[in-house]
């Protein structure tokens, strides 16, 4: 019986079975939904289709309901092109999609949230620039993306991944602690890297609020999903060069649950703190609320 | 867990409560109301009053009593969906005593004027609960398949429609049975690990005592893996 209690309980099962990491997820899965390899697997790689299309139907042309989000997407990538940005190459890739996709979702765009839809923008900022570079096959990356699912519900399970539960680091931190796990495991570093890189992408983003603007998951939801993609990328990079984490990944895990837990009511998805609390943070939900009661 | 809860669900944005469960919502009463909806008047409670505008709540709810699913892209075009479809409309916001942040009281109609008043609420992650079916408290989330029988308040009727469940050979996962007064409406709500074939549902429909019966099928997933 697979689990997925804590990383260290995953990478036992690694060493017990023999089994990559992936595998061990994998194996969870088909027990869990009582689901063959295959049907697992189709699943999951129409998942990945699904973020692949979101990011393709991206045009930069929507505006949210509210018109606070919208165009900074397509914005990034024409100063990119233009060759002034001061990232280039891939990095300037990922920003570019962390804010399309985070935008897209905003504007009621079809998307895959991951682990939640305000954080669905960093996964695949992260994952669809190597892949367009035909830098990794298919499997590759279907088997990065069971790594990612595999730490998602190990943080699901010992802290949290939900904005109001936690925080933002709930769910930018979840999305990026995914990202940065399914980077090692695509570059081919070890399960300890794994752990490495998750643990780092945590604790860099820990105590991180949920402050959004008149409740929409718009400001700063979509720009946090930047700093989500970029801190996974740096975390990976850090681990597979060797540096490692001093506190170990399942206690940074536990300390992030505590965090959120005691965490102030303002700063969990509430919009009564943060930026949603300042003056223009007001005006936007005052005049959202008159929009709603007319 | 299900690992897909962490890559998923597939849905059109931007919040997994007010957007993906909100269609959720709308699809649960479209079941429960068994047939299409001509008209519906929608009330929504707390943050989904707040926040609904701009989280594209209200456009969430009618797309479900439409039959969209959460990651339909018609979601967004909604209120223009509903028109071509004959559904009339109307939201307005409410305060309820003792309810979830997130929750929508939807009263639906069909062409011959039958009409229900569910109240639901969203939990996050598109995970929804009924709370209340015409007044009466009932609490399933639509993840199992779910029998919803409005009976007299009379001796034999909890047992008469388990033991047609127990000749079919379907286990009943959970179940909750409410009284508004004695000798009233019953309200019994039934989860089951099998499908109910539509015709043991008509014939459940017939047992004495029943006044009305709805059968809410698990809702398929938008990909389960199986083509």
């Amino acid at each position: 019986m697979a689990t997925l209690d804590s990383i260290q309980d995953i990478l036992n099962q690694v060493e017990e079975t023999g089994k990559p990491f992936w595998e061990i997820v994998l194996d969870y899965d088909m027990e869990e939904r009582q689901v063959s390899r295959e049907q697992s697997i189709n699943k999951m790689l129409y998942t990945f289709k699904t973020m692949q299309e979101a990011a393709e139907s991206y045009t930069g042309t929507r505006k949210s309901v509210s018109g606070l989000v919208g165009g900074d997407g397509l914005k990034m990538r024409q100063y990119a092109q233009s060759g002034q940005a001061i990232t280039d190459g891939f990095i300037s890739e990922v920003i570019i999609e962390a804010l399309s996709m985070a935008e897209s979702n905003a504007c009621m765009c079809r998307i895959v949230a991951a682990p939640t839809a305000g954080a669905c923008g960093v996964m695949p900022a992260v994952l669809l620039p190597l892949y367009r570079r035909n830098d990794y096959s298919e499997q590759q990356i279907l088997e990065a993306l069971y790594v990612a699912c595999g730490i998602g519900a190990v943080i699901a399970t010992k802290a949290s991944i939900a904005g109001a539960t936690g925080g933002c680091q709930a769910e930018i931190g979840t999305a990026s602690a995914m990202a940065a796990g399914a980077l090692v495991n695509l570059r081919g570093g070890s399960n300890q890297q794994i752990g490495h890189a998750v643990a780092i992408a945590i604790k860099n983003l820990m105590g991180l609020v949920c402050d959004p603007v008149a409740g929409l998951v718009e400001v700063p939801c979509v720009k946090r999903n930047v700093i989500g993609a970029l801190n996974a990328v740096s975390a990976a990079d850090m681990a597979l060069a060797g540096i490692e984490s001093r506190i170990p990944v399942d206690e940074v895990i536990d300390a992030m649950g505590e965090v959120g837990r005691r965490m102030p009511v303002e700063f969990r998805e509430t919009a009564l703190g943060g930026l949603a609390a300042t003056p223009t943070g007001k005006a936007v939900k005052k005049r959202m609320f008159n929009q709603t009661n007319n | 867990m299900d690992i897909f809860d962490m890559l998923g669900p597939i849905m059109v944005g931007p919040s997994s409560s007010h957007t993906a469960g909100a269609a959720r919502i709308g699809n649960m009463v479209r079941a429960l109301l068994g047939e299409e909806p001509v008209k519906a008047a929608i009330h929504l409670h707390g943050s989904f009053a707040e926040t609904g505008s701009g989280h594209g709540t209200d456009r969430a709810i009618l797309g479900g009593l439409l039959g969209f699913k959460p990651d339909d892209l018609r979601i967004p075009k909604a209120f223009d969906e509903a028109k071509s479809a004959g559904l009339s409309y109307e939201f307005d916001t409410v305060s309820l005593r003792d309810a979830h942040p997130n929750t929508a009281v939807v009263e639906v109609w069909n062409a011959s004027d039958r009409h229900i008043t569910v109240q639901a609420c969203s939990l996050g992650g598109g995970r929804i609960m009924v709370n209340k079916i015409d007044g009466i408290d009932v609490n399933f989330n639509g993840e199992y398949n779910t029998l919803i029988v409005r009976s007299q308040d009379e001796h034999g009727t909890v047992a008469a429609v388990t033991s047609i469940l127990n000749q079919m050979q379907i286990n009943v996962a959970n179940m909750s049975l409410c009284r508004h007064k004695r000798g009233g409406d019953t309200l019994m709500v039934i989860e089951t690990d099998q499908h109910i074939k539509g015709q043991y549902v008509a014939f459940m429909r017939d047992l004495p005592g029943v006044l009305s019966l709805t059968y809410y099928d698990k809702e398929e997933e938008v990909f389960d893996g199986n083509t």
